[in-house]
């Protein structure tokens, strides 16, 4: 029996993180799951936010993700994500930074689809922030 | 025969044109090193991202009702061609050859009666086409590219691509763009990328086994609703970063060549140079023997 959960996170720029961890908990599209070893096989879309990574009963490292997909299978967790950047190197300028701009977006944006887009980026970037707050 | 002084001055232009040459060929060196770093560190991205996409579509059971992105609009009259190549030239044939393939699908296309339109990406490629179907280019797309490429700008392509072809400007898309063989060597290659060219079939043991097996959550439509577009985002990303280590290998190898040319030009002027030289000063010798020997 495997007791190890082997991930990958994978951007489309570089291969983030591959190593071994007990557990991952990976914002899923319809909600938080964690995975296991010995987890079921599953596809799911991501939403942004944290995903944190267990060593033992302790948090080693949270990372924030920026929507993608993730695919569980015989114990190995593979994460693609749009970005990922790990929780301690977001700074609060980072955040306000980026909420700022995409709240100017939200405001200048003229058709519909553009809306649509400047509103996703807000919820990625108010995400951001969210995980700063948790992971401090 | 040239006179000295015109020798030496030709002797110095060659020269500089030489410094300038190996001085690009070493900022092609350095940028292709990162350039190739980068394009490796891309392929674990898109090769899961075809693997879970294989995974999904063949979980479906037909492809009825399944996205445009993947299954097509229903017919291929008009054609969009995407040509990826760089904003400046001095690369050998990097530019040219991606051209040269552009015109032989455009006219083969036309030639069946399609539509085609064409979307460049990079200046030269505008600049190759304009004048035999500037009529056929509906946009560019430049200055991607100077500090390498950025996954920002291939989703503003894709994203690109996806309103038009949702707005039934075009059914089929192919992008033209110079895969890295190696450092010395591009292809040319055409690849489609809308309708999403389904995998192989059964090319991986099993895939059955992995079909049934695979929770999907939310649900398969959802999730290819968001993977298409999203990987037709990759696929735009690695043609540009692809492109842009060609076209990094393509200078390194014209500006090697140019230096080499320049440095044989310099010996065979020198050569004539202290030839004449000699000549003149043979010539001057004899004068002077002569007009001694008269008196």
């Amino acid at each position: 029996m495997v007791d190890k959960v082997q991930l990958e996170l994978v951007t489309p720029s570089k291969l983030l993180f591959e190593m071994e961890t007990d557990m991952v908990v990976v914002p899923g599209g319809d909600g938080d799951f964690g995975v296991l070893p010995g987890h079921a096989p599953l596809l799911s879309t991501l939403r942004p936010g944290t995903m944190a990574v267990y060593e033992g009963d302790k948090v080693s490292e949270r990372v924030f993700v920026a929507g993608g997909f993730a695919e569980v299978g015989d114990n190995r967790c593979v994460v693609l994500a749009e970005e990922a950047v790990p929780v301690a190197e977001i700074t609060s300028e980072m955040v306000t930074e980026r909420l700022k701009e995409a709240q100017e977006k939200v405001a200048a944006a003229e058709t519909d689809k553009e809306k649509e887009d400047a509103e996703h980026g807000l919820k990625i970037a108010e995400a951001m922030g969210a995980g700063r707050e948790a992971g401090a | 025969m040239a006179n000295l002084k015109d020798l030496r001055v030709r002797i110095v232009s060659v020269k500089s044109t030489q410094k300038i040459t190996s001085a690009m060929k070493m900022v092609a060196a350095s940028k292709l090193r990162r350039a190739q770093a980068a394009a490796e560190e891309a392929r674990p991205y898109a090769g899961r991202m075809e693997r879970m996409l294989g995974a999904l579509t063949a979980s479906l059971p037909t492809l009825e009702g399944a996205p445009r992105l993947l299954a097509g609009s229903g017919s291929d009259d008009n054609h969009l061609i995407v040509a990826v190549t760089a904003d400046r030239g001095l690369c050998g044939g990097f530019n040219g050859n991606i051209v040269r393939e552009c015109r032989q699908l455009i006219n083969g296309l036309v030639a069946e009666g399609k539509t085609v339109k064409v979307l460049c990406v990079g200046r030269k490629g505008r600049d190759g086409l304009k004048r035999e179907f500037g009529d056929l280019i509906i946009d560019t797309h430049e200055n991607l590219m100077r500090t390498g490429v950025a996954y920002e700008d291939a989703r503003t392509i894709a994203d690109n691509l996806r309103t038009m072809f949702d707005d039934g400007e075009f059914d089929v898309c192919t992008v033209i763009f110079n895969r890295f063989k190696s450092v010395i060597s591009q292809e040319v290659t055409p690849q489609r990328v809308i309708p999403f060219p389904l995998p192989e079939e059964e090319e991986t043991e099993a895939p059955d086994e992995l079909k049934a097996l695979y929770i999907l959550e939310p649900t398969d439509d959802e999730i290819l609703d968001e993977l298409l577009p999203r990987n037709l985002s990759v696929q735009v990303y690695r043609a540009l970063i692809e492109s842009y280590a060609s076209e990094q290998g393509a200078r390194m190898t014209a500006m090697d060549n140019a230096t080499r040319n320049a440095g044989d030009m310099i010996d065979s002027l020198t050569l004539t140079y202290n030839r004449t030289r000699q000549a003149n000063i043979t010539r001057e010798l004899i004068e002077i023997i002569s007009g001694a020997e008269a008196l």
